[in-house]
């Protein structure tokens, strides 16, 4: 019995971590098609997203299945209610990606702008920060989990000073306002994207430590 | 050792050491407390001493020659293990489910107030309506109502497992010890006993041996791991089956043992 359930937890560490793997990519994948302006690149983002999609639903499926099957209990059971939630995350984190390269088409369509602040900054930080938490996944690190939730103020502090910058262009030149919200927003999608990063990080602490972490624990 | 902190136990024992005929220690020494109208299952590999320590409770084990006892049980503020304890009274007191019913072939009627007549209790109405309240209490009542007077061996196997609840609880136990009550029956009958195990809180303090791990998660308030003659760890049932204290404790219900 233990045998079996062994098997099944190896499958799906290998297949999160499949969808991990394939998640950064896209991050990456939209940021630099951002960055570069590179359309074609964007649309490889979008139409690359169902992949993730059904990657999610096996996962779930597969997560149901164990629950229903194997009726685990303590870390076994912790591990596939992260797992869970993990997979939740990590399909977030595509559709994001998916937004970042919707925004790349609507700025193709704008008169040039300079962006206020620096994405492929921001983007590299997000970047870090989802392959920081998947590692702490693999490994089982809660030391490495732990810094990436202490990451995500630095991402969130960005945003914060992204806001004011648009802001303040916004003020100086109404005329480039179309542009500005759309870099406003792949500010507040990388900024989502920190988060995602975050609950996957603090999933990792739950499934090794038992602790719940989020919103600084139970008070 | 993870413990659990009981105030005003119905069942306190102290450094409780059990030795089988020969010497052979299965108790090392067990510090427990039970609270009052909960279940505490107590789960662990076979010999573990689970069924052992059960049988502490009720005095079972004198039935078995040479073996000896060293500790306290301390059942509503006695000692069961004093001199002068009335071995019939605290059979009363602490009621036994087995593993395998065991009735009576006697009639329904007759099963269910077996102790009250051994008790000497004669008043018939008196033992009508306990009749009645046992088999209501054991959610049988409504299966049997119809014939009490006939042989309890024409139950099924379920029935038969209620009636002996039903027996235990007509002389009004304080505890009731379950050892592996439902390893016997089907599962639609095994829900129905457990479901009983709910019910039967309200006015029982239940300690139950049982080798399905789930069935413990279901139906107890408490569990306790044992493992090889030790209380390895005594917790909360919801916080041992998600976030075991110990080591040995997560690798026996995850099924990692040894």
């Amino acid at each position: 019995m233990a045998v079996l359930l062994e098997h099944e937890l190896t499958d799906l560490k290998k297949k999160i971590l499949e969808l991990g793997a394939a998640v950064e990519g896209r991050v990456k994948q939209a940021v630099q098609a951002l960055v570069t302006g590179d359309c074609q690149l964007a649309e490889r983002v979008k139409t690359g997203d169902s992949e993730i999609d059904n990657l999610e639903i096996e996962l779930e499926e597969e997560c149901l299945k164990i629950l229903a099957l194997h009726q685990p209990v303590a870390s076994d059971l912790r591990f596939i209610v992260s797992i869970l939630k993990i997979n939740n995350d990590l399909e977030r984190v595509a559709d994001f990606a998916v937004n970042l390269a919707e925004r790349t088409f609507d700025l193709d369509k704008e008169m040039p702008i300079e962006c206020p602040y620096d994405i492929a900054r921001m983007g590299e930080l997000v970047e870090r920060m989802l392959k920081m938490a998947l590692d702490s996944l693999v490994e089982q690190d809660t030391v490495l989990a732990r810094e990436t939730v202490e990451m995500d103020n630095e991402v969130d502090t960005m945003h914060r000073e992204n806001f004011a910058k648009i802001k303040e262009a916004i003020r100086s030149d109404l005329k480039r306002l179309d542009g500005l919200v759309y870099y406003l927003s792949i500010s507040r999608y990388l900024e989502r994207m920190g988060d995602l990063a975050t609950n996957v990080a603090e999933d990792v602490v739950y499934q090794v430590d038992g602790e719940i972490i989020r919103h600084g624990g139970i008070q | 050792m993870a413990k659990l902190e009981i105030e005003n136990p119905i069942v306190q024992v102290n450094n409780l050491k059990f030795y089988y005929p020969g010497n052979a220690r299965a108790l090392h020494g067990i510090d427990i407390a039970f609270p009052e109208k909960q279940v505490t299952a107590l789960i662990g590999p076979s010999g573990c001493g689970k069924s052992t320590l059960l049988r502490c409770f009720n005095r079972m084990n004198d039935l078995i020659d040479g073996c000896r006892v060293e500790g306290d049980v301390i059942i509503d503020g006695e000692n069961i293990y004093n001199r002068n304890t009335d071995i019939i009274e605290l059979r009363r007191k602490v009621g036994m489910v087995f593993q395998k019913s065991n009735p009576f072939p006697k009639s329904i009627y007759e099963n269910v107030i077996y102790g009250l007549r051994i008790a000497g209790e004669k008043d018939r109405s008196l033992l009508d309506e306990r009749v009645e309240t046992s088999l209501k209490g054991a959610a049988l009542w409504d299966e049997v109502k119809e014939r009490l007077h006939e042989s309890a061996l024409g139950l099924s196997g379920g029935q038969m497992q209620r009636l002996c609840i039903a027996r235990a609880i007509a002389v009004n136990p304080k505890v009731i010890l379950m050892d592996e009550p439902c390893s016997a029956l089907d599962p639609k009958s095994t829900a129905r006993v457990e479901d009983l195990i709910g019910e039967l809180r309200e006015d029982f303090t239940i300690i139950i041996v049982t080798h399905n791990m789930q069935q413990a998660a279901r139906v107890s308030d408490n569990t306790a791991f044992l493992f090889e003659g030790n209380l390895i760890e005594y917790g909360l049932t919801d916080q041992l089956f998600v976030k075991p204290r110990n080591k040995q404790t997560e690798d026996y219900i995850t099924g990692r043992f040894g």
